[in-house]
């Protein structure tokens, strides 16, 4: 390993931490879906678990990263300061209100589950940007990156998810299209900041997962809301077979696009800013 | 109030990593892990090429981002300024290692000996309470505060002065309390001119660089 004094990818955090930004994002951004489209039954009930699962999946990743877990409890310390404390502390009535609403089927737990989602959603992008070693990450613009994606990959999750296990709700692709609207222009926010204070070797694979981003997780989002609408209007029964198809794979592209994004962002953008000195030394002068 | 800082003279660092090595032994550090290390850094193109030794390591900064991020509170910092961490506390979770912006912090997952095996002396000062944890330098705080004990003063009595800058062939590195405008580091200060490392971060890093004399 390097140390510098060029910037190197840092190694403290891998897929496992990734796997909490990746999976925990979308399973909280599926319970606001759900929340918002609220329709109690058991299609939907099954979707509140999944997304609890996902979350728990997530934080799964993180305790199998950290080095002692048998002390994992102590992440709750320090909720003054820290944001991981916070996303803990966040997870507790998320997972619980989930639960509870997957079991009961009331709104009230669903909305509970709903708030402590994005509580938990915007702690992720706080941790990231939190983190002053790597330039990457403490751009104030990754918070509302983390938080727009964690949502667009939700709203795709639960497009696929109402495809296959139900109707496809027309206010869902709006809701996607719309998500995945805001979440691009907040990445083209974040990438042209970004790029005053990262090391080259981060920005390529940050443009890599970028145009991935644009094609699969925006661009085809919003074809398949126009094909909808056109098949819609048109009622040609063709055009209505390819309109859930095209829906699922909108809804699984735009989540996709959002993972790879994370896990990028993550593992292989995550340079530090190595070391660098204003002045050089003016020798023989020493008094 | 005091408040303990290093300092390097870039002038006279020759890079011979005589303080890592006694760090390293002070420490009892596994391999891999430099608590002090000596960057070797070239500037320029040829013909017009120059060259700087800087000793980096934790700066124990005034506003540690490490400890903001901490979730378990085993990071803090002491009233004397110094960055502590305690091992029975930390969950080895690295947020601390990626908010560091001097790359200071450490975590070796596993016990790790530098021929494989350990040997005698290694087994001897091997700490288990130190692996899969977050560590980095302490300003040998030990040493400082057994020092102080005895009524030493640290930067001055060796007893009571980090390993690294005891061990300095050149005189480059100096440590003392920067709050006391007669301290050895507080005449360096006044004498020269110096920056700190990334300062733009607004951590307040406790670790200054002399690079030339105040000209009048």
């Amino acid at each position: 390993m390097s140390f510098g004094p060029r910037p190197w990818q840092q190694r403290h955090w891998d897929w496992r931490a990734a796997a909490n930004f990746v999976f925990g994002g979308a399973g909280v951004g599926l319970i606001v879906a759900i929340t918002i489209a609220w329709q109690d039954s058991p299609a939907t009930r099954a979707m509140m678990l999944g997304g609890a699962a996902l979350v728990g999946l997530g934080l799964t990743g993180v305790w199998l990263e950290i080095g002692r877990p048998l002390r994992a409890l102590h992440v709750y310390f320090n909720p003054r300061t820290s944001w991981m404390s916070r996303e803990a502390l966040a997870s507790l009535p998320l997972l619980g209100c989930a639960l509870l609403a997957a079991l009961t089927g009331a709104f009230a737990w669903a909305l509970g589950a709903a708030l402590s989602a994005l509580a938990f959603l915007y702690c992720q992008g706080r941790i990231l940007q939190g983190s002053k070693g790597i330039p990457a990450w403490r751009e104030p613009w990754v918070t509302p990156l983390i938080f727009t994606t964690g949502l667009a990959e939700g709203a795709g999750l639960y497009l696929a998810a109402s495809v296959w296990i139900a109707d496809v709700a027309p206010a869902a692709l709006t809701l996607l299209s719309a998500l995945a609207l805001a979440r691009v222009l907040v990445w083209r926010g974040y990438r042209s900041r970004v790029a005053r204070h990262c090391d080259r070797r981060a920005l390529a694979p940050l443009d890599a997962a970028g145009g991935t981003l644009w094609w699969a997780g925006t661009v085809l989002p919003l074809a398949a809301l126009i094909f909808a609408q056109l098949a819609a209007s048109a009622a040609a029964p063709l055009a209505t077979d390819f309109a859930a198809p095209l829906a699922a794979l909108a809804g699984l592209a735009a989540l996709g696009a959002g993972w790879l994004v994370k896990f990028t962002l993550v593992t292989r953008a995550s340079f530090n800013q190595g070391f660098s000195l204003p002045v050089l030394p003016v020798r023989g002068t020493r008094s | 109030m005091t408040r303990w800082a290093m300092v390097a003279d870039l002038r006279r660092c020759v890079g011979c990593q005589t303080c890592t090595a006694a760090c390293k032994h002070a420490n009892a550090t596994p391999p891999g892990v430099q608590w002090r290390r000596v960057l070797d850094m070239e500037v320029g193109e040829y013909p017009n090429v120059k060259r700087a030794f800087v000793p980096v390591g934790c700066m124990h900064c005034d506003d540690p981002p490490c400890m903001h991020v901490c979730p378990s509170t085993a990071t803090k910092k002491r009233a004397d300024g110094m960055v502590t961490i305690d091992y029975d506390l930390c969950i080895g979770c690295g947020y601390c290692a990626v908010a560091c912006p001097y790359q200071a912090r450490y975590k070796t997952d596993r016990a790790s000996f530098a021929y494989g095996k350990a040997m005698d002396d290694e087994q001897a000062r091997f700490d288990a309470g130190r692996v899969a944890v977050a560590t980095k330098c302490t300003f040998c705080a030990d040493r400082i505060d057994a020092g102080l004990e005895k009524g030493l003063k640290p930067g001055v009595d060796p007893d009571a002065t980090p390993a690294c800058v005891n061990s300095c062939i050149a005189h480059a590195l100096h440590f003392g309390d920067v709050e006391d405008p007669a301290s050895n580091i507080s005449n360096l200060l006044a004498e020269n001119r110096h920056f700190r490392m990334h300062e733009e971060l607004g951590t307040g890093p406790r670790f200054y660089y002399l690079w030339d004399k105040v000209r009048s």
